[in-house]
């Protein structure tokens, strides 16, 4: 169950975190600014469990990785978008952030709706109007490397050949 | 069986693969450069294993190199001193990464190397899988070796015909840019072929592969051919590549009954010089439609356009004439090697005499930390491959992309030029 905050598309890494602040590579720093500029709301009152819901190409531009940083930072539980940017896409699965495409969802989803997201199930279920719509099952690799809280954290205790067996 | 990227992939899996698939696969090199390489140390400590293959480390200073702040000095330095605490043979400041990678004979058909570089792209030219990663996986990679990728699927583009007297590649990619968009190529492979590109020289090619990461794709690619063989033969050292010794080194893989989620076809016979406008890259414009734009900074450089055969366009055009004085006209050449060889057959001194500034190789003005910064409200024309907004220095300051004949054109006006009514 969180709330969800809904952003624009093509939102870009310094729309995410301006560049400015990526002076810092500590998640709960990041996380202090994050959308600071597009909805600065949001880093005051995000809780954790609360889910992004983004427009087409979300995390274009660099290949920084403290935008995806920036979001687990602020504790949100997922990103559900039609489509992520490649390097972001990869950024955030290595570094623990769950991301969800459903174009279905992100039509039907307004802000503040209270949406539950099952990241193993891809279901998400928005409470607001009782719809349901279905993302592609997060692949077990993913699950993997979310759970440890990002690939570094995987490969202290795992060999990576443990991502896919 | 499969398309250019199924056939690596597969080689490298050591069973077939198809796109959608997600595969862990050993990777051959693993490239990074002074703005990446700090946080990629950082993953690397913190991980708290020991470097699988140092011979695979890759690490180029050519970012901001010679420093040009404390900033770029201290990341030097925490580089160099991590280079020599863990023996790393590899650390090159010969120019910048990509080019580098190729003319150091990194890079072989069939190989698989990641890069801390949205740019990586750029070794798909030689027909190696290439592609830009972030910092952190770098940094595992430098523990494990390997890098998960899910299989992309492919977009070809089949370029036919010749280009007309000054047309170049740099053209028919700006062209190609604006017709599949900033996100036309995301996640996707695009594989370059047809009778235009076989007839392509090595240097002319690099082109398509690198811009590829302008339309989003993951990896741009090019079969390799007698072209890709005869460049390796002759213009890199012999360097075997790490994985695969009793492979042959130089596999050339070919698409084989591909299944291609689009074909583009483009005649490049009547295509005309192209402009990227500011401020994206597919806001593309024949140059005729610009023409008399007046710009304040012409840059001649980066990974796209700054080989010794873009140097000789440049300097045959300005050959005993003067560029605009009111203009900068920098010229930064992509690799010292390309840098001697131009100075050896005279171009610099032809560049110089027609008042360019010369500088040492690397990115340069590219990423607008050094070496040519634009001011608020001034244009440039350049050979780079992407304008965003403030790369080059003030966001208020705005970014042309064209091919080095473009560019001489330019220099000598002070205004967006054709280069069809001065090449010689
Ligand atoms: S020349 Fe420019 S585009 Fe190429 S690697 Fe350097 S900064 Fe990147």
């Amino acid at each position: 169950m969180g709330k969800a905050w809904t952003f624009g598309e093509n939102m870009n890494t310094d729309e995410i975190i301006p560049g400015r602040y990526n002076i810092t590579i500590d998640p709960v720093e990041l996380a202090k600014n994050v959308f600071c500029e597009v909805k600065p709301e949001y880093a005051k009152t995000v809780k954790p469990g609360d889910v992004i819901v983004g427009g087409q190409n979300f995390g274009c531009g660099s290949s920084r990785e403290h935008a995806p940083i920036a979001i687990k930072g602020s504790q949100a539980k997922c990103i559900i978008a039609p489509s992520f940017a490649r390097i972001f896409f990869r950024n955030a699965i290595n570094i623990g952030l769950p991301i969800l495409e459903c174009p279905e969802a992100v039509a039907d989803i307004t802000e503040g709706d209270d949406v539950d997201v099952n990241l193993s199930t891809g279901e998400i279920f928005n409470r607001a109007n009782g719809h349901r719509y279905q993302a592609r099952a997060l692949p077990d690799f993913v699950l993997k490397i979310a759970e440890a809280g990002g690939i570094v954290n995987f490969l202290k205790t795992h060999d990576i050949q443990d991502l896919l067996n | 069986m499969g398309t250019l990227v199924e056939e690596i992939f597969s080689r490298k899996a050591g069973r077939q693969v198809q796109a959608g698939e997600i595969v862990l696969l050993d990777v051959d090199y693993i490239m990074s450069h002074d703005n990446t390489t700090p946080l990629a140390i950082k993953a690397f400590r913190e991980i708290g294993k020991p470097i699988l293959d140092k011979s695979r480390i890759v690490i180029h200073l050519d970012h901001a190199y010679p420093a040009p702040n404390v900033l770029a000095a201290e990341n030097h330095k925490k580089i160099i001193e991590f280079v020599k605490e863990q023996e790393l043979p590899n650390l090159l400041h010969q120019g910048v990464c990509h080019q580098v990678m190729i003319e150091e004979g990194f890079i072989t058909p069939g190989a698989i190397v990641i890069g801390a570089d949205s740019h990586s792209n750029t070794y798909g030219a030689m027909g190696a899988f290439g592609a830009g990663l972030g910092s952190t996986e770098i940094g595992v990679a430098w523990v494990t070796g390997k890098c998960w990728f899910k299989v992309p699927e492919t977009i070809r583009v089949e370029l036919s015909g010749q280009t007309q007297a000054g047309v170049y590649a740099k053209d028919v990619m700006i062209h190609i840019a604006g017709l599949l968009g900033m996100d036309g190529g995301t996640y996707r492979s695009v594989e370059f072929g047809g009778e235009y590109i076989a007839n392509l020289p090595m240097h002319e090619r690099i082109v398509f592969p690198n811009m590829s990461t302008e339309i989003g794709a993951k990896c741009g690619l090019i079969a390799a051919d007698e072209v890709t063989i005869n460049y390796l033969e002759n213009e890199t050292p012999a360097r075997r590549r790490v994985l695969s010794e009793s492979k042959d080194p130089f596999e050339a893989l070919h698409p084989i009954n591909p299944r291609y989620e689009r074909i583009l076809e483009i005649d490049v016979s009547a295509l005309t010089p192209q402009v990227a406008c500011h401020p994206d890259v597919d806001n593309v414009k024949p140059l005729t439609e610009v023409e008399g734009l007046d710009v304040h900074e012409v840059y001649i450089g980066t990974c796209t356009n700054a080989r010794y055969e873009d140097l000789e366009i440049v300097a045959n055009m300005l050959k005993d004439k003067k560029v605009n004085p009111l203009v900068r006209v920098i010229v930064t050449p992509a690799s010292d090697r390309i840098y001697k060889k131009a100075l050896k057959n005279g171009l610099i001194e032809i560049l110089m005499d027609a008042g360019c500034t010369v500088t040492g190789s690397g990115c340069g003005a590219c990423i607008g930390r050094h070496g040519g910064i634009l001011a608020p409200g001034e244009r440039a024309l350049t050979t780079m491959n992407r304008n965003f907004i403030g790369r080059m220095g003030s966001p208020l300051s705005e970014i042309y992309l064209a091919s080095p004949a473009t560019a001489a054109a330019t220099a000598l006006t002070g205004k967006i030029t054709d280069p069809r009514g001065i090449l010689v």
